[in-house]
């Protein structure tokens, strides 16, 4: 039988919803233009007022946000109240170097931890669980995000945050976890280390929530069946609170998107034309509850489908389909999202030509980052120290940027394959 | 300092110390000695030829990284214990070597040739009585 954290408003009629959205979206754009001026500027220039947004029909006539913004408005001219209402932040990778902020009141992580509440509840995870919480905790929302939710629902959290997987499964045994949480490729990693192990007969997991990147249903099947789980995926982004936004049910087609506090739209990435359910395109959310961070109309640079198509498991949120790419060139690189322009720009910044190529390949279930990058006759020296020196800085001013490890490979000059005169940037060999 | 010697970047990829050397033999250089160092991931081919501004003309025309430093030529007696005598002589002067290698070839008096990098001047070494050998000696026809 499904069972459903919120009943009352997932399985709400469709117009209840949308009347609840529409009289959100009105307070919400009051709210952003009387305590956002950057957006109300942005408003202002599209000739819109708050007096013009009546119903959530009225939407299409917000101006966009984009990932652009954030970073312009670093560190915190998207923030909707006084910091002193704000108990936390979270932040992401920005496209050159500068990180987005996002800020939350108390209100606005209670929200959160009630999406990521239902999202456990669809997975058939209940207060009798014991939860291990393996995504990483800190600026990530991964770690606090599954945290607060799990909690919240009253199961027994294990916060582990990621790596040091010897500890992991441990625990994992010790403490009889019941639910990981964790990217695929890291449940993918500690599947095949705990059957290698022949811990397989130790372990009590029955459901896994997977998030933060790309996987296929053939990466689910796998992990299933050498863990003993039913997997599930979870969908979100810092920019709108973090996993939580989106989340699978039972039945495992798509995912329901949240949507008495985020309003999902489709357009065409190239026009900004709204498209109608069922068009594959951009995936653009409005934040229409929370008040430390108010995005209105956000481009996620998702690619996906939306439906409402009626769903056996008796939720009537609108489903979005796994992203099946990106209309900007971000990676998601273990989880962790990888613009080329922040390699260039650490490249540049140690002195080396902007002429690079990204190498992003799965190996054992991880996700690996190669950069080659073209020596230069300034970087070059007949002392090995020197040159290993140079690359040393390289290597940790690009962990420092991107956070996770990139292996740097020095290459002749000019060397990197161009066609058409156009460097190929990024080769991802990932089959996903 | 008496021998110029010529680095070049090595990227790691296979044939690449292949194909330098093919380029040093169609220009028609005669190569004299070869070191190769490496760091994780790449490396340096130190390379001495008797045309060293033709090497260095040629391997640049054909995009590579390379760069020129003038280096030491020691003869060494080729008898047990040889180079230990040198490289005694040298730590009594508080030499502190950064790399060395052998090179081809003798002087015809059964002496062998290390080249040194040090950062102290040829002249220590002739002052610590060693045979330090001149470009014309070693076939470098090019000043």
């Amino acid at each position: 039988m499904e069972r459903y954290y919120n009943k009352e408003i997932e399985c709400a009629p469709r117009e209840q919803l949308r009347a609840m959205q529409s009289e959100r979206l009105v307070s919400q754009v009051r709210h952003v233009w009387d305590n956002v001026p950057y957006y109300r500027h942005k408003m202002e220039e599209a000739g819109v007022s708050p007096a013009d947004i009546k119903s959530i029909d009225d939407i299409t006539k917000l101006p966009f946000l984009k990932k652009d913004d954030l970073r312009e408005s670093y560190p915190d001219g998207l923030r909707g109240v006084p910091a002193k209402q704000c108990v936390r932040i979270h932040s992401t990778s920005g496209t050159t170097g500068k990180r987005v902020v996002a800020f939350y009141t108390k209100e606005d992580i209670d929200l959160w931890d009630t999406c990521v509440a239902r999202a456990l509840v669809a997975a058939g995870i209940t207060d009798e669980d014991v939860v291990q919480v393996c995504y990483g905790y800190g600026l990530f929302t991964g770690g606090l995000g599954l945290h607060g939710g799990a909690e919240k629902l009253g199961c027994l959290v294990l916060p582990m945050s990621s790596g040091t997987t010897d500890r992991q499964l441990q625990f994992m045994e010790d403490l009889k976890s019941t639910v990981l949480c964790c990217t695929p490729s890291y449940a993918a990693y500690l599947a095949e280390t705990i059957n290698e192990r022949g811990l397989r007969d130790r372990i009590h997991l029955r459901r896994g929530i997977f998030g933060a990147e790309a996987w296929s249903e053939d990466m689910r099947a796998s992990i299933e069946s050498s863990l003993g789980l039913k997997a599930h995926d979870i969908y979100g982004l810092t920019e709108l609170s973090g996993p939580g936004v989106a989340y699978e049910c039972s039945v495992q087609k798509g995912m329901h998107i949240n949507e008495d506090h985020f309003y999902a739209e489709i357009i065409d990435p190239d026009t900004g034309e709204s498209l109608p359910l069922g068009s594959k395109g951009e995936l653009v959310i409005t934040s229409l509850t929370k008040k430390g961070f108010p995005l209105l109309r956000y481009r996620t640079r998702d690619i996906c489908i939306l439906s409402d198509e009626k769903c056996a498991c008796g939720r009537t949120f609108v489903k979005m389909s796994r992203p099946m790419g990106r209309s900007d060139d971000m990676l998601i690189i273990k989880g962790v999202n990888v613009f080329p322009s922040q390699i260039e720009t650490v490249l540049l910044q140690q002195g080396y030509p902007a002429n690079y190529q990204i190498i992003v390949d799965r190996v054992n279930n991880s996700d690996t980052l190669d950069v080659l990058v073209e020596m230069t006759a300034e970087n070059f020296s007949d002392s090995l120290s020197k040159i290993t020196a140079k690359e040393k800085a390289l290597v940790a001013e690009m962990k420092s940027m991107l956070g996770i490890y990139a292996n740097v490979h020095l290459v002749t000059p000019k060397s990197i394959t161009r066609s058409e005169g156009k460097a190929v940037r990024v080769i991802d060999k990932r089959k996903i | 300092m008496e021998v110029r010697q010529i680095s070049v970047f090595l990227e790691n990829r296979s044939g690449q110390l292949a194909h330098i050397c093919r380029i040093i033999a169609d220009a028609g250089l005669n190569m004299k000695a070869l070191n190769r160092a490496e760091t994780s991931d790449d490396g340096i081919v130190r390379l001495i030829t008797d045309k060293p501004e033709k090497t260095v003309k040629v391997l640049a025309d054909d995009g590579l990284v390379c760069s020129c430093t003038d280096v030491v030529a020691i003869s060494v007696p080729d008898v047990p214990g040889g180079l230990a005598g040198v490289l005694e002589e040298i730590a009594r002067k508080n030499i502190s070597i950064e790399y060395m290698y052998s090179m081809m070839g003798n002087d015809g008096n059964n002496h062998a040739i290390m080249v040194f990098q040090t950062v102290e001047q040829a002249d220590v070494f002739s002052k610590a009585g060693l045979d330090v050998l001149k470009g014309k000696d070693l076939g470098i026809t090019e000043a």
